[in-house]
């Protein structure tokens, strides 16, 4: 089955990305972040697939798309336990796992509705304080906050 | 050139702040000088504060500086929707220094990044006021000769009260005990007792306020239960008239006790104390203006050494 699933997901795809293990309540999020609306690139998405880990999970498979730390590392928030495989030639080359970054930029919006970010037109900035519990502090109202309870900028 | 701002005390080292404390006391010796003379300060207050801005204003009078500014934001482009960021782009054009209140947390910070000229915080929400501090730990150094080893009783709103986290917060460097007197309601958050776990910093927790509970204080910090934190007025009713210092508390204290409090005062000092000698918060408040006087120079670049020198002028 196992054996049977990982074919299915990456059988098709000659180069690209496959991104597992997405929270299925999450999946369009990890679309959104990655801007994969936006793709010119074929697109394969699951959702609501058994997994033994998560109860339904999502993936995403993009063809010759290769995604920087950077961009990987904006999934963080939301979805911090995804897989990715790096594919060339139908070969899984590379396996990548999110890393939780020192500084989230432009990604959530503050949970304080006094805070400067909520009432100005700018880009929010986030000091991770504490990576094993998601806890995060607010470069400018400097409120810290908890990752459960944030909002996507 | 390097963003020589202030938006928080919390970025102050050591020995940076006794060098402010020091450069503020070459004020005291001679606040009026001319070594502004030719500057302009712009004093931006987006929320009213009547005291901290004619503070800043008489720092900045004292040391021949010319100020522009507003008090009320509704007389101003803000209330046409103008962004923060074009109003201080704007000032920039005119000012050399801009010092800043705001209503919103994060608001000088933000400032500071997007302005050619430097910022001085005047308060932002109920994030930071580091002049307040500043003029609380010259107030504290002047009284007790050091800021080492202190007893510092803060008492009141320790919730709300930004002026308390931030004394804290500059506190960590000199080794102090704090107590922590507050209703339940109003008593110091969480994060700051982690803070004060982080960094060594002794604390103990009470809801009594009486007499017993202050006889060791070096410091006894009183706090304004401040009406426009609450959104619930009842709530605000009911705290209110908790923790009100009167004189006959004082028989047992330490002579070289110190009762400060960043005004304004609504009832929590009873004015018979006004009286005591122990009472400092008036001379506390004339503090600010030197304590001001350091900061606006040194966000200039003016070091205390030019202080120095400037002051065998006179």
């Amino acid at each position: 089955m196992n054996e049977y699933k990982q074919a299915l997901q990456v059988a098709a795809l000659k180069d690209g990305t496959v991104i597992d293990h997405i929270p299925a309540d999450k999946l369009f999020t990890v679309v959104n972040l990655l801007k994969l609306q936006k793709t010119e690139q074929s697109i394969t998405i699951g959702n609501n697939f058994e997994s033994q880990r998560l109860g339904k999970k999502g993936f995403i498979k993009v063809s010759d798309r290769f995604f920087t730390d950077e961009e990987i590392s904006r999934l963080s928030v939301v979805a911090p336990n995804v897989r990715l495989n790096i594919i060339r030639n139908y070969e899984v080359v590379e396996k990548k796992q999110v890393i939780m970054p020192d500084e989230l930029r432009g990604i959530v919006k503050c949970a304080n509705p006094k805070c400067i970010t909520n009432n100005e037109p700018m880009t929010t900035i986030f000091h991770v304080t504490d990576k094993e519990n998601g806890i995060l502090k607010c470069h400018y109202c400097e409120k810290e906050q908890n990752k459960e309870v944030l909002k996507l900028q | 050139m390097e963003n020589r701002s202030l938006v928080s005390i919390a970025e102050h080292s050591r020995e940076k702040i006794l060098y402010l404390l020091e450069m503020a006391s070459e004020f005291e010796k001679n606040p009026n000088r001319k070594i502004l003379d030719g500057k302009v300060v712009a004093t931006l207050f987006f929320e009213p504060s009547t005291r901290t801005r004619l503070s800043f204003e008489t720092a900045a009078n004292r040391l021949g500086a010319r100020i522009i500014g507003f008090t009320d934001p509704k007389v101003t482009s803000s209330s046409k929707g103008e962004t923060l960021k074009d109003t201080i782009m704007m000032v920039s054009n005119y000012a050399d220094i801009i010092v800043m209140r705001h209503f919103l947390e994060g608001a000088a910070r933000y400032a500071s990044e997007v302005a050619p000229v430097p910022i001085v915080n005047a308060g932002d929400g109920a994030n930071q006021h580091p002049s307040q501090t500043m003029l609380d730990l010259y107030s504290i150094y002047k009284t007790q000769g050091t800021l080492e080893n202190l007893n510092i009783y803060l008492v009141g709103d320790l919730k709300y009260g930004r002026t308390v986290h931030s004394l804290l917060m500059a506190m960590r460097h000199f080794n102090p005990t704090f107590h922590f007197i507050a209703p339940e309601e109003l008593k110091m958050p969480e994060e700051y007792k982690i803070y004060c776990r982080e960094h060594g910093i002794k604390y103990e927790e009470h809801t009594e306020f009486n007499e017993n509970t202050i006889s060791e204080a070096d410091i006894l910090y009183m706090t304004r239960v401040q009406r426009e934190r609450f959104t619930d007025l009842m709530e605000y009713e009911r705290v209110k008239d908790v923790y009100i210092l009167r004189n006959d508390m004082l028989g047992n204290t330490r002579p070289n006790l110190r009762i400060l409090h960043p005004l304004p005062r609504v009832n929590e000092i009873t004015y018979d104390v006004d009286e005591n000698p122990k009472a400092y918060y008036f001379q506390q408040a004339q503090n600010g203006l030197y304590a001001r006087q350091a900061i606006l120079c040194d966000v200039l670049g003016i070091t205390l050494d030019d202080v120095i020198e400037d002051g065998k002028k006179y």
